[in-house]
């Protein structure tokens, strides 16, 4: 079939290429002094006629497959926030719909209606300054109304996260995301990029006893109906964090801790009811362009409920185990006080990059 | 100067020509009309080159479990087993936004067409400076030479997406594009910044300086006014891009830390701290928004002319529309924010970009509503060239809609960078343009060559491509809705994009026809070059003056005195004059029964 396709586009493309040259041709052979290549009342009926059914055609077909291509679109939004948004862009939609609709009728149908003809002559108008003050003002009372309802929605989604927020972190890497969870202090504790070793991949800082109970895991598991606050880091190149069911995105900046904040309103069990589909898993995706494994970079995200949440969460591991990491007194640098000593333990791994 | 001397100078290149050498005509030419054919030629080359480039990774989107063995034989390494190789992709999307950004839209269709209709349009012999004029086409070849060569290099070329975000832009353990690749294309860049820059001032100054008798700045047809206000654009911008590709390639070979900080790549932590990825961004977009406009507005400018022409009809508003392109032009430089809304900007700044960006919404609608009224009740000469105009209308529309949602910051979180801004630009900003400037070619090509491109060819030509732009890009906005991110080789990774996924399939279909198409205006244009039929003085009944000149130009533009310019360029269908136009070197002294109160001084 592919094939197939592939072979038909191919074989026009030759096709096309033969009419063409044999028409510049045929062209040619006739000679003249030039007066065929002017347009004439024949090429402008045609084209108008053209410019018409690419209207009515086009217009219909973009309908059609809007209409056609709601399966296609992301399921209602799993976050609070998602459904305003969500509102409002479709607001949105029907506004410009209308324009583009009513701006391309006028467009096409003028180019239709107002074709040349020998007989006509258009009508000198060069300006009407009554006419351009109401489509300046119009346009722009409309925007104003856009700009002020947008804004509002932006500050509350961008707003500080609420004080009983569960933070967690989403650490990213080429070519994977990592999750580190608070733990009961509900404190992440520090880290920096110097003191990542293998068994430490996010640098997280020993010493610091917020860290005592943070807990690290490869999934994404949100409870919900629970305010969320999201830190995000990266190790290496810019990453973005894309949630497109939460209606979610920050992008993981190296250098800089960005956030986003969330409520997700529908558990992974509930989605797949509503939309049919008992495989459907919410998604974390990469949408920065990040290095050739671009396109696999994501984690799998589950909305659970705050039973089940608590199940998992026991079963994750803390970032330091308490049996494995407990340093014996030879190991520790000698002046070692505080995290930053770590820094020289680890400098033999620092290399000069150029 | 005055008239004498004029002639003088005229006079002296008439003599000149019998001593021209290949080289002096057609290399190092310091004529206006040839170093605009100069840029044509070489920008319709880059422009097949990076089509070419987006068909074989259509392919890719379109069929991504099929095997195109043609790929190994034209890509060697890059296509084995006739599979694109994904960095190699990476590398086809860059450079086909590189080029088709920088190469086709900025240089082939600002140093064509300024460099053609300055000096014509205005009343000039040449442009200011010959000489700047001819080291701005040589830059521009010479980082086309650059960019191409960076294709073939062992490691591929740069791959970071045409915005070259640091970190991955910088360090080449993070993607092979990043090393020799990445070197040469801010090689390639710098010398592109010299040849904007030399063609922009050249620009200003010829406008300001050498504008014909009587051709005030309000006689001035759309065409120059776009020129004028693009080239103030691109002096103002382009050094910021200048500087911004320094710092990143100071951070590359010097050690610098400008854009990096605490890095951790290749298992070993990097020396870069205190710097700021942020900060390219805010350089690179300070000239990349400007950009779109210095992009958009000399097709905006074309698409005024050749829409008022062949309407037969002035163009409604003139001023409304010098006046919404100066505060596009303005706003453009304070609306750079939008492309950074999620970048961990301070929300509050967020909120000011979406109240500047939403306001380019106004003089865009005043610009779409001008173009309306002036086709109401018009006589449209329905030439080839009118038809890019209109879809270039159309597509201005249709993109500058969804820029409304996109410079909603609330709307932007969950489509920014996905499909749906593919779609957005691909429309507003490259096809618009590219309608531009192909309305452009097909209405000045006379002026070019003397010679008439097919209409017939012209007729196909506009019809599979707006067929296949609207095919392919409407679609794509719903990729876009689903979620689909860009810059992705393969959607194997997420199962719940499938069915959406299914909709590149036809996407691809209608980019690979349209794309096609574009050999029928490759072909007609070069056969007419040589074989179209001999142009007649004023093909398309023009008013402005490059239809006074002689067909075939001459060194100098007109033998003899620059005509005098007596009124603006729009007096089409004036009532009580006979023809239905009145070319603007006719004084108002001959027009008696046709002026309006006041026009005879």
């Amino acid at each position: 079939m592919h094939t197939l396709l592939v072979w038909i586009v191919i074989i026009l493309a030759v096709i096309t290429v033969v009419r063409a040259v044999r028409i510049l041709e045929m062209v040619n052979e006739l000679g003249g002094d030039g007066h065929e290549d002017e347009i004439t009342e024949k090429d402008n009926n045609f084209n108008g006629k053209l410019l018409l059914w690419f209207l009515v055609l086009g217009l219909g077909g973009m309908i059609w497959f809007t209409i056609d291509a709601r399966k296609y679109l992301l399921p209602i939004s799993a976050s609070k926030h998602g459904v305003l948004t969500d509102a409002y862009l479709y607001q949105n939609f029907a506004l410009i719909g209308i324009v583009f609709i009513i701006t391309q009728i006028l467009l096409f149908g003028y180019g239709y209606k107002y074709r040349h003809k020998k007989t006509n002559k258009a009508y000198f108008y060069p300006d009407n300054h009554k006419l351009e003050f109401w489509w300046t003002l119009i346009p722009g009372i409309v925007l104003i109304g856009l700009i002020v309802y947008g804004l509002k929605l932006w500050n509350d989604i961008t707003g500080p996260a609420p004080k009983n927020s569960m933070l967690v972190e989403v650490y990213g890497k080429q070519f994977d995301f990592t999750a580190r969870y608070a733990g009961s202090d509900n404190k992440l504790g520090n880290s920096f990029f110097r003191w990542i070793t293998d068994e430490n991949q996010l640098g997280v800082d020993e010493k610091d006893p917020a860290s005592k109970d943070d807990k690290i895991a490869r999934e994404l598991h949100i409870p919900v109906n629970t305010p969320m606050d999201i830190k995000i880091h990266s190790r290496d190149v810019i990453h973005s964090v894309y949630l497109p069911h939460l209606r979610a995105q920050m992008n993981a900046v190296p250098g800089m801790t960005t956030q986003m904040n969330f409520v997700a309103t529908i558990t992974t069990a509930e989605m797949r009811k509503i939309t049919n589909n008992p495989k459907f898993d919410y998604v974390m995706l990469c949408n920065k362009v990040c290095g050739v494994a671009h396109y696999n970079m994501n984690m799998k995200v589950v909305i659970d409920s705050p039973e089940d949440f608590k199940k998992w969460y026991k079963e994750q591991s803390l970032v330091f185990q308490p049996t494995e990491t407990a340093p014996t007194p030879e190991a520790m640098p000698a002046d070692s006080v505080k995290g930053m000593a770590e820094v020289a333990h680890n400098s033999k791994k620092i290399v000069a990059t150029r | 100067m005055s008239d004498h001397s004029l002639e003088h100078t005229a006079h002296g290149h008439d003599e000149h020509e019998h001593h021209e050498t290949f080289w002096t005509k057609y290399v190092f030419s310091t004529d206006h009309k040839m170093i605009s054919k100069q840029f044509l030629v070489t920008a319709i080359l880059m422009a097949v080159l990076a089509m070419l480039m987006s068909m074989v990774f259509r392919l890719q989107l379109g069929w991504p479990d099929h095997k195109f063995p043609f790929l190994e034989t034209i890509l060697g390494k890059w296509g084995k087993g006739g599979k694109l190789d994904p960095s190699f992709y990476l590398g086809l999307v860059t450079i086909h936004g590189t080029i088709m950004v920088f190469f086709v839209l900025t240089g082939g269709l600002s140093g064509t067409f300024s460099n053609l209709l300055i000096p014509f349009q205005v009343g000039a012999r040449d442009m200011a400076s010959g000489f700047l004029n001819m080291l701005s086409y040589w830059f521009f070849f010479g980082s086309c030479v650059v960019m191409c060569a960076s294709l073939v290099i062992e490691t591929g070329p740069a791959s970071g997406g045409w915005t070259i975000y640091p970190p991955l832009s910088a360090l080449p353990q993070a993607i092979a594009g990043s090393g020799l690749g990445m070197t040469l294309w801010l090689v390639s860049m710098v010398l592109f910044i010299g040849s904007a820059l030399l063609g922009g001032i050249n620009y200003v100054v010829t406008v300001i300086n050498l504008r014909t008798k009587g051709m005030s700045m309000t006689r001035l047809p759309l065409t120059i006014w776009a020129f004028t206000i693009t080239a103030i654009l691109g002096i103002l911008s382009f050094p910021v891009l200048f500087a911004a590709a320094l710092l990143l390639l100071f951070d590359r070979s010097f050690g610098t830390s400008f854009y990096l900080s605490d890095i951790f790549i290749g298992g070993a932590p990097l020396h870069y701290s205190g710097g700021s990825p942020i900060l390219f961004q805010h350089l690179f977009w300070f000239l990349g928004h400007p950009e779109v406009y210095i992009v958009l507005l000399p097709a905006l400018g074309l698409a005024s002319e050749v829409i008022s022409t062949q309407s037969r009809k002035p163009i409604f508003g003139y001023k409304a529309m010098i006046g919404s392109m100066l505060v596009i032009a303005f706003l453009s430089f304070i609306v750079w924010g939008h492309h950074m809304f999620i970048t961990g900007m301070n929300p509050f700044l967020g909120s000011v970009f979406v109240f500047t960006t939403l306001l380019v919404a106004i003089p865009s609608a005043v610009k779409v509503f001008n173009y309306l009224a002036t086709l109401w009740k018009a006589n449209i000469v329905l030439s080839p060239a009118m038809l890019f105009a209109m879809g270039l209308v159309s597509f201005f529309i249709s993109g500058g809609l969804t820029g409304i949602i996109l410079g909603d910051s609330a709307l932007d979180i969950n489509i920014h960078d996905n499909y749906f801004v593919v779609a957005h630009f691909h429309i507003v900003m490259g096809s618009s343009a590219i309608f531009g400037m192909f309305a452009g070619v097909y209405h000045w090509f006379p002026r070019m060559f003397g010679r008439m491109m097919n209409k017939r060819l012209g007729y196909l030509h506009f019809w599979l491509t707006i067929l296949g732009v609207y095919g392919t890009f409407f679609p794509m906005h719903f990729v876009g809705l689903a979620g689909a991110p860009r810059r992705y080789y393969a959607y194997t990774a997420y199962s719940g994009f499938d069915a959406a996924i299914n909709i590149n399939y036809l996407i691809s279909a209608f980019a690979i026809i349209g794309g096609l198409a574009q050999f029928i205006f490759v072909i007609n244009f070069f056969y007419s070059m040589y074989r179209g039929k001999r142009s007649t003085q004023n093909p398309w009944k023009s008013n402005t003056i490059e239809w006074t000149a002689p067909i075939d130009g001459i060194h100098g533009n007109w033998p003899g005195e620059i005509p005098t310019v007596y009124r603006w360029p729009y007096d089409y269908s004036k009532p009580g004059h006979d023809d239905d136009f009145i070319p603007q070197t006719t004084p108002y002294s001959e027009t008696k029964k046709s002026n309006l109160a006041g026009e005879e001084k």
